[in-house]
């Protein structure tokens, strides 16, 4: 087991989290995040280009290929600060996409992509799924052509995949499963965006007909299941953060309405049927955010990793669904209309514990790892 | 004020001289925790001749760690744990110089045991409502009522118990908090059998108990401070433990499950959830303890009672759930029959049974979980009270029963 680091913020990265906060406060509220949602390609282009700005967006990318090089830690309270409000920015995509060319991609592939997904310039995302069950079922197929790859198939179930500008896709070879870089305006590319649960979070399915690449869009020009399963990982992480704050969100929406509330000449806060949901989700609360930070910190550690990423999903995602669920019912008929914030969470949670591969799945990769 | 860390060195040197001149292979439990208590390690943070070193709370942790990796006797803090966990902190909180002189050496050397006499029949949850009376005598008080729920009341030498000296004021206000001595004349124990055949706790009836006034804790009358500084100090000691990973009743489990050889993949995803929800608990015993160390601490700090205590429930009924048939079955060299159960015995075998029925008092002892979660609401999120029929009546007019 690793010597636990620290959980104690850093000054700087309170500072950090105080500037990203500061950004979304100042651009980003409630209701521009419930107009972006009633489309399918949900976006705040003005949070996207601040956070590029302020050079948050490649935190955990090494500084050789223009990150910043910290830990996941940092990455992680962008994170939290993005989940807090829902805000739409395609940060989850492109943090998972550097992930897997990091972990895949050879020397002068890394060099080439991942500066332009460090600084914002283009907007990467991974498309690797194509079964609604199984994580790994491929049926995109790659075969050589001359001096490239032509990639026949469809992907689904994309993050962000109407904004996305390049595509980290699977496809299997005759030796096995590899990762190509593909361009969405390379001929035979077509992207549409397909209604998602969390409008907040725009999904899509990604055509490939008979896609013709060049032999370096392949990374590490070898099967690499090691990179899907690390890029998953970091996406796990990064999500972990988000419902751990939506959950706490949710918690402070439940606590200021049970104040405010009356009815029966008594806040509804006083009874206990209410204090109490309030209570158990406060311990909810806590025991995600300890997981979530425990993943962060614990993420470029080959082997707490293996038990902290399970558990992170396995605890967080249910603590934002349940604790979503109960906000609704703490407000009553307010919680389940449009205009409340309250559902823009409990579609976010659900959507989130579905995300990368079901909350079982994981469960059975903890119990892997624990040795049941 | 040293800083945190010249003050871990001047502990770190009085371990390392108590190790060297008590080898803990070499000295016996009690010689060992004498000396533990004369070097200031008994208590770290308490003033020094009383068990400690003056120095912050924080490094209780770095003494219970160092002391068990150099294999040393620490069982004195369960097994008197009423005395040690919660007893010493009322003394040094609102204890004399004599009394603290007088009570807490022996108590940390387990040469006497100490009980907590706060419940009663009628008054549970509800402490402050309590009913036994103490009437002063010149120089003494004469004690009349009934305790219950008293754990450890048959090994004690003392115990802490609240009284009513004055019934006409609010039931929060006419109390006074003694240190009695079990063994005294007019202190009748019984002992009450529990779900597990075994006998933790008992009745104490008090039949014209004389106390001497210098074993009355604080003021006449300021019984509920004293009371309220207790059960901080028993929170402290249910809630502020960190464990090692797979630790107790998430361990056994894992045990019964590699053991049963079942396949069956919903009961070892069912197993890795609640795995998680302990480690997750686990994680935010040691998030409390650093941000407690770092000054500042938060909510994660208050929620360890509560969340353990539904946790442990659920992982010892799954476990014995594991077992199918067995489950329903007493194992071998264990007994759930009162008739055989010799009260000296502080605990029996465990065995994932005994686990499953002794944690059904976990969401009750030391405050149900329904008391919890209304504190969790309202002193840590801040929501209104429920309004209180008995807030100003004189406690000999509130309804009882
Ligand atoms: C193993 C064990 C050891 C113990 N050891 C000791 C000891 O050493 N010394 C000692 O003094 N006591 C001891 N106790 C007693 C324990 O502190 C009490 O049992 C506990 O505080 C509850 O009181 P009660 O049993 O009278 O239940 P009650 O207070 O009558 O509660 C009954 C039910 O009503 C609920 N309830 C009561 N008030 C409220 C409220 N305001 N809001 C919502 N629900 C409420 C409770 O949660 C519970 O579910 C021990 C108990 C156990 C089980």
């Amino acid at each position: 087991m690793v010597e636990i680091i620290t959980f104690t913020r850093t000054e700087e990265q309170a500072m950090l989290a105080a500037t990203v906060r500061e950004l979304l406060e100042s651009t980003a509220d409630m209701d521009s995040v419930r107009e972006a949602s009633l489309s399918n390609t949900a976006i705040d282009r003005a949070v996207w280009n601040g956070l590029a700005q302020m050079g948050v967006l490649g935190l955990h990318i090494p500084e050789e290929y223009g990150g910043a090089g910290y830990s996941f830690v940092e990455t992680a309270i962008v994170f939290e600060e993005l989940g807090r409000r829902l805000v739409p920015v395609p940060l989850l995509s492109s943090v998972i996409a550097a992930a897997a060319v990091l972990a895949a991609g050879t020397e002068s592939q890394r060099a080439e992509y991942l500066p332009a997904i460090a600084s914002g310039e283009r907007i990467a995302s991974l498309a690797i799924f194509e079964d609604p069950h199984d994580l790994l079922e491929i049926r995109t197929e790659a075969a050589r052509d001359g001096d490239g790859w032509r990639i026949s198939g469809v992907k689904r179930y994309v993050t962000d995949a109407p904004h996305a500008e390049v595509f980290v896709i699977s496809a299997a070879t005759d030796d096995g499963v590899g990762l190509f870089v593909v361009d969405s305006d390379t001929q035979g590319v077509t992207v549409a965006a397909s209604p998602s649960l969390d409008a907040t979070r725009p999904l899509g399915e990604v055509v490939l007909d008979s896609v013709f690449v060049h032999a370096d869009a392949y990374l590490g020009g070898e099967p690499n299941s090691g990179a899907v399963r690390k890029a998953l990982d970091v996406g796990v992480v990064a999500l972990a953060q988000e419902q751990a704050a939506g959950a706490q969100r949710c918690l402070e929406i439940s606590v200021e309405y049970a104040k405010n509330r009356f009815q029966f000449g008594r806040a509804i806060g006083s009874f206990q049927a209410i204090k109490h949901m309030c209570a158990d989700m406060l311990v909810a609360v806590e025991h995600a955010k300890s997981a979530a930070l425990h993943a962060a910190r614990a993420l470029d550690d080959a082997d707490e990793s293996k038990i902290a990423v399970p558990l992170a999903k396995s605890v967080c995602s249910d603590a934002f669904v349940k604790a979503s669920g109960d906000t609704i019912q703490i407000l009553g008929g307010i919680g389940f209309t449009w205009e409340h914030d309250a559902h823009l969470y409990l579609k976010r949670a659900k959507s989130t514990s579905l995300l990368l591969g079901s909350v079982d799945s994981y469960r059975d990769r903890l119990a892997d790892a624990i040795g049941i | 004020m040293t800083s945190l860390d010249d003050q871990a060195a001047d502990v770190n040197d009085a371990i390392d001289t108590l190790l060297s001149q008590f080898p803990p292979s070499r000295t016996d439990a009690k010689a060992f925790w004498g000396a533990q208590f004369d070097a200031g390690l008994a208590w770290v943070d308490f003033p020094k001749g009383d068990g400690g070193l003056g120095v912050s709370p924080s490094h209780r942790e770095l003494v219970s760690r160092r002391l068990a990796e150099a294999g040393a006797e620490t069982w004195n803090t369960t097994a008197n744990i009423l005395g040690i966990g919660m007893g010493a902190g009322v003394l040094v909180t609102h204890g004399t110089q004599d009394q603290r002189k007088r009570w807490l050496r022996p108590m940390f050397t387990m040469d006497e045991i100490w009980c907590q006499m706060f419940s009663e029949p009628g008054a549970g949850s509800d402490i402050a409502s309590l009913a036994t009376r103490a009437v002063r005598d010149g120089d003494e008080w004469v004690v009349n009522g009934q305790k219950t729920w008293t754990t450890l009341a048959h090994l004690s030498k003392w115990g802490m118990v609240v009284t009513r000296t004055d019934p006409d004021q609010p039931k929060h206000r006419g109390m006074t908090y003694f240190i009695v001595d079990m063994e005294a004349e007019g202190v009748d124990i019984r002992p009450l059998y529990q779900i597990t055949g075994e006998a933790e706790f008992n009745d104490v009836f008090f039949d014209d108990v004389h106390i001497p006034d210098d074993q009355r804790i604080d003021d006449v009358g300021a019984g509920w401070r004293v009371v309220m500084t207790t059960l901080m100090n028993e929170r402290v000691a249910i809630g502020g433990r960190t464990f090692p990973r797979s630790d107790g009743a998430v361990g056994v489990a894992m045990d019964v499950w590699n053991e049963s050889g079942s396949g069956d993949v919903a009961t070892r995803r069912e197993l890795a959830r609640l795995w998680g929800e302990v480690e997750a608990f686990r994680l935010t015993t040691l998030r409390a303890a650093e941000n407690m160390q770092a000054g500042v601490p938060g909510p994660e700090g208050s929620t360890a009672k509560l969340a353990w205590a539904d946790l442990n429930k659920e992982v010892t009924s799954f476990t014995v759930s594991m077992l199918g048939f067995d489950g329903a079955t007493i194992p071998e060299g264990y007994s759930l029959d009162p008739t055989t159960y010799d009260t000296r015995e502080v605990e029996r075998v465990m065995s994932p049974q005994r686990a499953f029925l002794r944690a059904r008092a976990n969401s009750i002892e030391g405050g149900t979980s329904e008391i919890m979660r209304n504190i969790l609401g309202e002193r840590v999120l801040g929501l209104p009270g429920e309004p209180r029929v008995d807030k100003d009546l004189p406690w000999k007019d509130v309804p009882r029963g």
